[in-house]
């Protein structure tokens, strides 16, 4: 047994914490402030959202983590091992069996389904802070819903780029009131946002910021209406499982210059080759 | 019925009613009792020596600070009393304001076309090649380039920073602009310049104009009428000419001497 509470925080913490997040599925979008402890592990590694985990975590629950879509990076590792030795919970590869995913970057290609609790690390959580320094202006332009400072933002990638390059942490406004960072996830990702029967919940820890977006709530990408959003990835299929519809990375295989394009999402491709799937570069690794 | 009738008509009503408008500054005296009319299309001038109380009159006016007495009527509206929200969304529309530092009113962040189309985005405007056009046209106004809409403020001259402010300042169309010093830091015969390209503004759209100066021959050009401060009070206000030639107060006839000498 750990010496540790229960998921590392103290119960007093917890529910701390706990208030800043029901705060947050009351009021979707807004960006709520919390007082965010020292976690045993550096910032950039998703303090706030493990935070959130273990506010959010009983002993019933079954953890998955994921970083970039995989759950065999480093990051991914390390928080996994740390909720199983603070909390002993059960952990999961597999979305379907998750009750509740951290991540960072991304959002599953398996579709989520109410009951589960998917919880973003965040680094910068105010969608204004490129245009506006100022905490004290951005803090009012939310209470007062000004938000073209968004779309001047929109407005010099076209004017530089020809179109709107954002393709990470593409700004949304959700049920029609908040502007929201939805944390560095591919623009791909975007429409998984919204409507979602899942609680996303997003934690900041350097910033001590706490966000949600409720179960069904309406989450729309900003745009032009002649520049509108598009939810682009790479123009290829999976080459390891044939998928047509999931978010790609690309990865070098050799130093002649080969390459190929693989599900991001690794318990998606594994669970497609398991069905049978095969890619152009693959082998049917159905379960004989 | 006549353009000048209908002049007349609109012209019935001020559009700014200022008074006994007071704002200290712990027990320094910022302006004081301040009060006068502005009708739409009118242009007044505020002059008065360092430290008089022009630019916290405009400031009150403005709304970035809360004056401690007095009374603010604009349109009907006792601006005072109104919601944050309501005073934030006049300055966006039918307000304007020109920072002696273009810096203050420019984002150097962002680029020409985006510094013009911010407050057409601020109210609501979704077509970027709509609001591009307007920005475009807006940088023809002010004599700047069409080329060099997507360059930077930081690589614009000092006069063609403030006139890149003046049409962000008035590509949403506003009816009352507030300018604190807007030929402050520029050479003279870029000064020049500036000043022909703002009287045909206002003149070109109707505007109603709060000019707060140190020079005289602003406000020659510019006001139609003018108010002199002097230790946040006014001493005198009247038609401009009238004032400029003659000046009843004390105050007043150094003011216009002096500068007679320069
Ligand atoms: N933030 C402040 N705190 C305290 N006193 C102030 C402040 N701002 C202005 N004052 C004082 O209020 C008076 C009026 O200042 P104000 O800046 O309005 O004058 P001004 O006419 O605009 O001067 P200038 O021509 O130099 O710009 C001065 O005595 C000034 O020292
Ligand atoms: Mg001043």
């Amino acid at each position: 047994m750990s010496d540790y509470n229960f998921a590392y925080l103290d119960e007093q913490t917890k529910r701390m914490i706990r208030r800043a997040i029901l705060k947050g599925v009351a009021v979707p979008g807004y960006q709520v402030p919390f007082a965010s402890r020292e976690m045993p592990m550096p910032y950039g590694w998703g303090t706030g959202g493990v935070q959130v985990t273990a506010a959010c975590l009983t002993p019933e629950d079954r953890l998955k983590v994921i970083d970039q879509g995989a759950d065999d990076t480093t990051n991914a590792v390390s928080i996994r091992k740390f909720f199983q030795r603070t909390a002993g919970v059960a952990v999961t590869e597999r979305t379907t069996e998750a009750t509740v995913i951290q991540t960072r970057h991304r959002i599953p290609e398996q579709p989520l389904t109410e009951g589960q609790i998917l919880v973003y690390q965040v680094p910068i959580p105010e969608p204004l802070r490129f245009l506006e320094p100022r905490e004290t202006e951005t803090r009012k332009m939310h209470e007062l819903e000004e938000y073209g400072l968004m779309h001047v933002k929109l407005y010099e990638d076209i004017a530089r780029h020809g179109q709107i390059a954002t393709s990470y942490a593409y700004p949304v406004m959700v049920e029609g009131r908040y502007v929201m960072d939805p944390s560095p996830i591919p623009k791909f990702d975007n429409p998984k946002l919204s409507d979602n029967p899942a609680i996303q919940l997003f934690g900041a820890g350097r910033e001590q910021r706490i966000y949600a977006v409720p179960p069904y709530t309406q989450v729309v990408s900003l745009d032009f209406e002649d520049h509108p959003f598009v939810a682009s990835k790479a123009d290829h299929d999976c080459d390891l499982c044939g998928a047509a519809d999931s978010y790609l990375d690309e990865v070098i295989t050799d130093d002649r210059g080969g390459r190929m394009f693989v599900c991001s999402d690794t318990d998606y491709c594994a669970s497609r080759r398991a069905e049978g799937h095969v890619g152009r570069l693959g082998t049917d690794e159905r379960a004989a | 019925m006549g353009m000048m009738e209908r002049v007349a008509v609109t012209s019935d009503q001020p559009l700014l009613r200022v008074e006994g408008l007071t704002k200290r500054y712990g027990s320094r005296i910022g302006c004081a009792d301040v009060g006068f009319d502005l009708y739409p299309g009118e242009v007044l001038g505020i002059v008065g020596e360092s430290g008089s109380g022009k630019s916290t009159l405009l400031s009150c006016l403005a709304g970035h600070l809360r004056p401690d007495e007095g009374a603010i009527t604009y349109d009907r509206r006792d601006v005072l009393a109104m919601a944050e929200t309501e005073r934030r969304r006049l300055s966006r529309t039918e307000w304007a304001y020109v920072h002696q530092n273009p810096r203050d009113g420019l984002r150097m962040g962002v680029s020409a076309g985006g510094n013009v189309g911010e407050r057409l985005m601020a109210v609501g405007a979704r077509h970027y090649g709509g609001i591009r056009e307007q920005a475009q046209d807006w940088l023809g106004r002010v004599e700047i380039a069409a080329d060099r809409i997507d360059d930077r403020p930081a690589q614009f001259s000092g006069g063609m920073q403030q006139r890149l402010q003046i049409a962000r300042n008035l590509v949403t169309g506003p009816r009352l602009v507030f300018m604190d010093e807007p030929t402050g830091g520029l050479d003279v015969s870029v000064q020049a310049r500036l000043l022909d390209l703002l009287r045909g503004l206002v003149r070109d759209l109707g505007l109603s104009v709060i000019i707060v100066t140190h020079d005289l021959a602003v406000v020659r050009l510019l006001a139609h009428r003018l108010m002199v401060m002097k230790g946040g009070r006014v001493v005198e206000q009247g038609l401009t000419d009238q004032v400029l030639d003659d000046p009843q107060h004390a105050y007043t006839q150094i003011l216009v001497s002096s500068v007679l000498q320069v």
